[in-house]
C-alpha cells in the first residue's frame, strides 16, 4: 500500500487552500434542494409508412452521428418450431447470414462488410427473426444491397448449417456448467410446462433432425413483406429514405400470412419442491415460479407498481430484507412477469451459500406472504409511483429507443401510443389496487420451487418443506446411428 | 455493486478513433475544470433530452490491497450505497455511538478468534455475543437503503458501481432538473460515508464471491490463472477478495482505506447530458469542493518482475473445457499500446478475424476465440491474453495448438495491406458508435481523463492506431509472444456428463 497520510494532513489541508466555494450555502437536507420543473420534452416520433404489400416501415431521423441502423423483424420464432425439430430457429438465425446469398458466400459477405466496418446480421428469437444493418452513412447504399440480397435470396449453404449445428451443440454440451443457467432453464420448464414451446429444450436429437430443406421451407413460410416490420434510424433524410425503401421493397408481392403460434403455456408440473444436484458449488440457486400474465391486462399498471415495491429496486422489500438486512444473498429479485402475447412468470429468485439454503427459502416465503398480508404503506406506494414516473423519460431518451418501442407495439398489435399511456396508468394506481393484484396474481400454493445446489451442505433438508422431486438433468446423448452435429 | 465480468470488461478497453471532425465537435462541447481541492470535473453537453448521466472515477481499486484486506476496495464501493450521517439514519448521534461500540467489540472478537495458539474459546463466544448485541443496537437506527431509495424516487436509473483491479466507478442517470440534488448526493457519500450494516454487507459480498467465482468454472479458472501469472503485482489477487479476508476485515479497515485513497485529487467526475458548464461547475465547486484536499497517494511501488519460466495451471473439473494463455505486456501508456490494439482487433474482431477463421470456421474446434489486452487491467503492465471455448469433444490442447499457430503467423508473416486497412477502418467506426449515449460517453471521457490526464486521448487513440505498421506487429509479436513470458490456464473435463458428440472419437 502507499504511504499513510497523516490525520493532520487531512485535517489541515482544507485550511491551506482558498475556498471560495464555501461562500455559498450547501444544503444539509436533501429535501430542501431546489428542483426546478423539468423542461417539457416530447420525443421525436418516427414516421410510419405502410406499403401496398403490407410491409410496415418506421423511419426515424437522428443526425447526431454519421451512422445508419435498420432492423427488420419477421414473424415466426422458436415457439413455432416443430417439437421434433427444436433448434431449427437457432440454425436458421445463424446460417441465414453465414450461409450467404445466391451470388455471394457468407465468407465473402464477411470480407465485404468488415472492410467497411459494417454489419448485416440475422438473429433468431422466441417469436420472430431479425435481420439488422449497421453502417457508416457513406456505405449505406452498398450495405443495403447486401441486406436486400440476404432477405430475398439466402442460400443456406450446407457447410454453414453444419457450423451452426456445431455451435448449438456446444450450447447443449455446456448447459449444465453454470448453476444459474440450470436454474433459469429448468424453472421455466416447471413454470410453463416441459413440452410447451416456452419451456422445451434444445436437444442433440431435435437439432440433428433439422435439414436445409426445413430452413428453406421456413423462409418461404414466413419471409413475406406482410409479415415484417422494418425500422430505420440514423443520419438520413426521411423522405429520401422512404423513396429508397419503397423502391427496394415495393415490388415484392404479398405472401400468405404467418401462421400464428398455436401452442400456449401448459404447466404440468405439480406445485411443490424440486431439486437438482450440483456438487461443484458452494451456493444454492433458488427460484419459485408460477404463471404470470400479459401486458395488455388492465391490471398491468397496478402489477408494475406492486413489482416495484416487491422486488424491482434498491428500496424494494426483497432487496432490503433478504439482501441488506439478512445478508443472505447478493442477487435477489422477484416480480409478476408480463409478456406481450403470452403470460410471463411470477418469479422470485435468489442465490445463497449452501448453509443458508433453507433459511433463504423461509425468507422468500415470508416476503411472498407479506406482499399479500401486509398492505403496501402510503409511503411505499408513493415511492414506487414516483420512481416509475420520474424515470419514465429514460424509456424515450434516444430516438432509437422510441423507434424500437413503436416497432414492438406494431408487432404485437398494441396501440402505438401504449408508452404514452403509461404515466397516466401508473398515476391512477391505488393501494387497494396493489393489494388486489397481490391477492390475484400471487399464489404460494401454486409455486414450483426449484433449488440447484449441494444438498449435503444445506442447513435443513429440503424435505422439511414437503415432498421433494429430484430432476435429472443428464444431457441425452445424440443417437449413435445419426450423424453427430460436429460435421467431421 | 457489480464487478464487471473480467473478460467482458477488457474487450471494450481498446479506444477507437475519430476524425479530426469528431474531436472538433467535442472540443466545443467539453469543459474541464480542476477544483482547488484537486478534483477534476469533465462536462460534456448533449442537450437533446432533459436527462444526464455521470461517472465518478476513483483512482483506486484492488491494486492498493495487500494480503489481509483483499476485497476491501470493492467492499467500500458497496458501503458507498449505505448513506451518510443524514441519509439512512433515524438518529445519527446515537447511531454513531452504537457503531463505535460495534467496532470495538468486533476488533476484540476478531483478534481473539484468529489467535493461534492460545485462543480462548469461551472468550471468543462471549465476544461474538457482545459484538452481535452491539450490532442489534446499532441496527435500530438504520433506515435501510435510504440512499438508493432517494435516487430511484427522483427518477434515477442505472444506479450502480464497479470495482476493478485498478479503479472504482460510480454511476447513474437522472432527469436534468435534479442536477443539484445529484451534486449533493454524490459528494455527500464520499464526504460523510457511514459504515452502517458493514458486517451484513460483508456477507452479501461473500455471496457475490460464491456466485461469480466459487460456483462458476470460468470464475475458478481465471482466479487460478491470474494468481499464477502475477507473482508480485496485486493484479494476481482477486478483486472480490480471498474468503478469509472477506470474513475478517473490519469497518475500521474500510475507513482507513477510504481516507487514504478517496481524496479529491484521486477523483474525476464526468457529467454528460442536458447540462451547461455554467451551471455544473459552480454546483460541483460548491458541493464537491467540500471534500478536504489531500495529496494524491504516491504511485504503487511494486512492478511485476520479468517472467523467467512458463507457468501453467490446470483445473480438472466436470465442466466443459476452456483454454486461456496470457503474455505480459507493458501498461496502456506504453508507445506500443496501439500495436497491441491492432493485433487484438485482427485476431478477434468479427468473422474475418484470424482466430475465428482458424479455430471456429476451419478447424471447428472452438465456439469462440479472442485475443485481447487488459487482463486484468491496463493501468499497470498486464497480460495480453488468448482465450477460447471448445466445441464438444475438443480439448484445450487442441485450442492451444491452434492459437499457437496463429501467433506464429503474426510473428513470421506480415499481415496484408487489406487486413491492416480493415482494422483501422473498424477502429474508427467503432469509436463513432460509442459516442451516442450519455452514460457511455461519461464513462469513456472520464476514463481517458483519468488515465491519460486528457479526455482527448479517446479520439487521439485513432491516430496512434493509424500509424501502426506491419513491421510493428511482427516486432511486438516476436517480443511478447514467447514461451517464457507465458502463463497457460486450462480447464480440463475429467468426466463429461451426457457424452457430447465426438467425445468417443478423440
Amino acid at each position: 500500500m502507499g504511504p499513510r497520510r497523516t490525520i493532520l494532513a487531512v485535517l489541515f489541508a482544507p485550511l491551506l487552500v482558498p475556498w471560495p466555494a464555501l461562500a455559498q450555502p450547501v444544503s444539509t437536507d436533501w429535501k430542501q434542494i431546489r428542483k426546478p420543473a423539468l423542461r417539457p420534452f416530447q420525443p421525436v416520433q418516427p414516421k410510419r409508412v405502410m406499403l401496398g404489400n403490407g410491409l410496415v416501415i418506421f423511419l426515424q431521423e437522428d443526425r447526431e452521428l454519421p451512422l445508419i441502423h435498420a432492423t427488420l423483424r419477421i414473424r415466426g420464432g422458436w415457439r413455432e418450431e416443430d417439437a421434433a425439430k427444436v433448434g431449427l430457429g437457432g440454425i436458421y438465425g445463424r446460417a441465414w447470414r453465414t450461409g450467404g446469398t445466391r451470388n455471394r458466400t457468407g465468407d465473402h459477405l464477411d470480407d465485404f462488410l468488415e472492410a467497411r466496418a459494417a454489419h448485416v446480421e440475422t438473429n433468431d428469437g422466441l417469436d420472430s427473426s431479425t435481420v439488422s444493418l449497421d453502417c457508416l452513412k457513406e456505405n449505406f447504399t452498398e450495405v443495403l444491397d447486401v441486406f436486400l440480397e440476404l432477405v430475398r435470396e439466402p442460400e443456406f449453404r450446407q457447410e454453414k448449417i453444419e457450423l451452426a449445428r456445431q455451435q448449438l451443440s456446444t450450447i447443449i454440451a455446456r448447459r449444465n456448467d453454470s448453476p444459474q443457467s440450470i436454474l433459469f432453464r429448468e424453472s421455466n420448464r416447471l413454470g410453463y410446462g416441459a413440452a410447451s414451446p416456452y419451456g422445451r429444450l434444445l436437444e442433440y436429437a431435435t437439432l440433428n433432425a433439422v435439414t436445409r430443406d426445413d430452413l428453406l421451407a421456413w423462409h418461404k413460410t414466413y419471409v413475406h413483406p406482410n409479415n415484417m416490420i422494418l425500422g430505420v434510424v440514423g443520419d438520413f433524410d426521411a423522405q429520401a429514405m422512404e423513396g429508397t425503401l419503397r423502391k427496394a421493397f415495393g415490388s415484392w408481392p404479398k405472401g400468405p400470412a404467418a401462421p400464428k403460434a398455436k401452442a400456449s403455456p401448459t404447466p404440468t408440473a405439480a406445485p411443490g419442491l424440486y431439486f437438482i444436484a450440483k456438487d461443484d458449488v458452494n451456493q444454492s440457486n433458488i427460484r419459485m415460479v408460477h404463471l404470470g400474465t400479459t401486458m395488455d391486462n388492465p391490471d398491468y399498471y397496478a402489477i408494475t407498481v406492486m413489482n416495484e415495491v416487491f422486488g424491482g429496486s434498491f428500496a424494494a422489500r426483497l432487496f432490503t430484507n433478504v439482501r441488506s438486512k439478512k445478508g443472505l444473498a447478493y442477487a435477489v429479485g422477484g416480480a409478476v412477469g408480463v409478456a406481450y402475447d403470452h403470460p410471463g412468470l411470477f418469479s422470485v429468485f435468489t442465490s445463497t451459500k449452501s448453509g443458508t439454503t433453507a433459511t433463504a427459502i423461509d425468507a422468500l416465503y415470508e416476503e411472498i406472504d407479506n406482499i399479500k398480508k401486509v398492505p403496501v404503506t402510503g409511503e411505499e406506494l408513493q415511492r414506487a409511483k414516483e420512481s416509475l414516473l420520474n424515470s419514465h423519460i429514460f424509456r424515450i431518451d434516444s430516438r432509437a429507443k422510441v423507434l424500437f418501442e413503436k416497432m414492438t407495439y406494431e408487432f404485437y398489435g398494441y396501440p402505438l401510443d401504449f408508452l404514452e399511456r403509461y404515466p397516466a396508468g401508473v398515476e391512477k394506481v391505488t393501494a387497494a389496487d396493489v393489494a388486489r393484484v397481490a391477492q390475484h396474481y400471487i399464489d404460494k400454493n401454486k409455486l414450483a420451487v426449484l433449488v440447484v445446489g449441494k444438498q449435503t451442505d444445506f442447513d435443513r433438508p429440503l424435505s422439511s418443506f414437503g415432498p421433494v422431486t429430484t430432476i435429472d438433468i443428464t444431457i441425452p446423448p445424440p443417437a449413435h446411428n445419426k450423424k453427430a452435429g460436429t460435421s467431421r | 455493486m457489480n464487478r464487471p465480468a473480467l473478460l467482458a470488461g477488457v474487450l471494450i478497453l481498446v479506444a477507437g478513433s475519430a476524425s479530426a471532425q469528431d474531436l472538433a465537435s467535442f472540443e466545443k462541447r467539453v469543459t474541464v475544470k480542476t477544483l482547488d481541492n484537486g478534483l477534476t470535473l469533465v462536462v460534456c453537453e448533449r442537450p437533446e433530452v432533459p436527462v444526464f448521466s455521470f461517472y465518478t472515477h476513483v483512482d483506486v481499486g484492488a491494486d492498493r490491497e495487500v494480503p489481509g484486506i483483499t476485497g476491501l476496495a470493492h467492499m467500500f464501493e458497496h458501503m458507498a450505497f449505505k448513506g451518510t450521517d443524514v441519509i439512512g439514519t433515524t438518529n445519527y448521534g446515537a447511531e454513531k455511538v452504537a457503531l463505535e461500540k460495534v467496532e470495538r467489540a468486533y476488533l476484540s472478537f476478531d483478534l481473539e478468534r484468529r489467535r493461534s495458539p492460545g485462543r480462548d474459546e469461551t472468550k471468543v463466544a462471549e465476544q461474538e455475543r457482545a459484538w452481535k448485541n452491539a450490532l442489534a443496537e446499532a441496527n435500530k437506527y438504520v433506515v435501510t437503503n435510504a440512499f438508493g431509495e432517494i435516487v430511484e424516487r427522483e427518477g434515477g436509473v442505472g444506479l450502480n458501481a464497479f470495482t476493478s483491479s485498478q479503479e472504482t466507478g460510480y454511476f447513474y442517470s437522472l432527469p436534468s432538473n435534479r442536477l443539484e440534488l445529484w451534486a449533493y448526493l454524490e459528494s455527500e457519500r464520499f464526504l460523510k460515508p457511514v459504515m452502517r450494516e458493514f458486517y451484513k454487507e460483508r456477507d452479501v459480498v461473500h455471496e457475490e464471491r460464491r456466485m461469480r467465482t466459487d460456483s462458476q468454472p470460468i470464475g475458478r479458472l481465471i482466479e487460478e490463472f491470474l494468481a499464477a501469472a502475477f507473482t508480485a503485482h496485486p493484479y494476481g489477487q482477486p478483486v472480490i477478495g480471498w474468503p478469509s479476508d472477506l470474513e475478517s476485515f473490519s469497518a475500521t479497515d474500510a475507513m482507513e482505506f477510504y481516507r487514504r485513497y478517496y481524496v479529491p485529487a484521486n477523483m474525476v467526475v464526468t457529467v454528460v447530458g442536458d447540462v451547461r458548464p455554467s451551471e455544473v461547475v459552480p454546483l460541483v465547486e460548491r458541493y464537491f469542493g467540500r471534500l478536504p484536499a489531500a495529496p494524491k497517494p504516491e504511485p504503487l511501488r511494486t512492478i511485476e518482475p520479468p517472467q523467467r519460466a512458463e507457468r501453467q495451471v490446470i483445473l480438472r473439473e466436470t465442466a466443459q473445457p476452456y483454454y486461456i494463455e496470457g503474455y505480459h505486456r507493458p501498461d496502456s501508456r506504453d508507445p506500443d499500446d496501439a500495436v497491441y490494439a491492432v493485433i487484438s482487433n485482427l485476431m478477434s474482431e468479427g468473422r474475418t478475424s484470424r482466430l475465428y477463421r482458424s479455430l471456429v470456421r476451419d478447424k471447428k474446434i472452438a465456439a469462440g476465440a479472442s485475443g485481447f489486452s487488459g487482463l486484468p487491467g491496463n493501468k499497470y503492465p498486464h497480460l495480453f491474453a488468448f482465450f477460447a471455448i471448445s466445441t464438444p469433444g475438443h480439448t484445450p490442447q487442441e485450442l492451444g495448438d491452434a492459437i499457437g499457430a496463429e501467433v506464429e503467423r503474426i510473428k513470421s508473416e506480415d499481415v496484408t495491406d487489406d487486413e491492416l486497412k480493415m482494422v483501422k477502418t473498424r477502429v474508427k467506426a467503432d469509436l463513432i458508435r460509442r459516442l451516442g449515449n450519455n452514460n457511455g460517453l461519461a464513462f469513456q471521457l472520464g476514463q481517458a481523463q483519468a488515465r491519460y490526464g486528457d479526455w482527448r486521448e479517446l479520439f487521439r487513440s485513432v491516430d496512434h492506431i493509424g500509424r501502426v505498421t506491419k513491421a510493428d506487429m511482427r516486432r511486438i509479436a516476436q517480443k511478447a509472444f514467447v514461451p517464457e513470458n507465458r502463463t497457460v490456464g486450462i480447464l480440463e473435463s475429467t468426466k463429461l456428463a451426457g457424452g457430447p458428440p465426438g467425445q468417443g472419437g478423440k
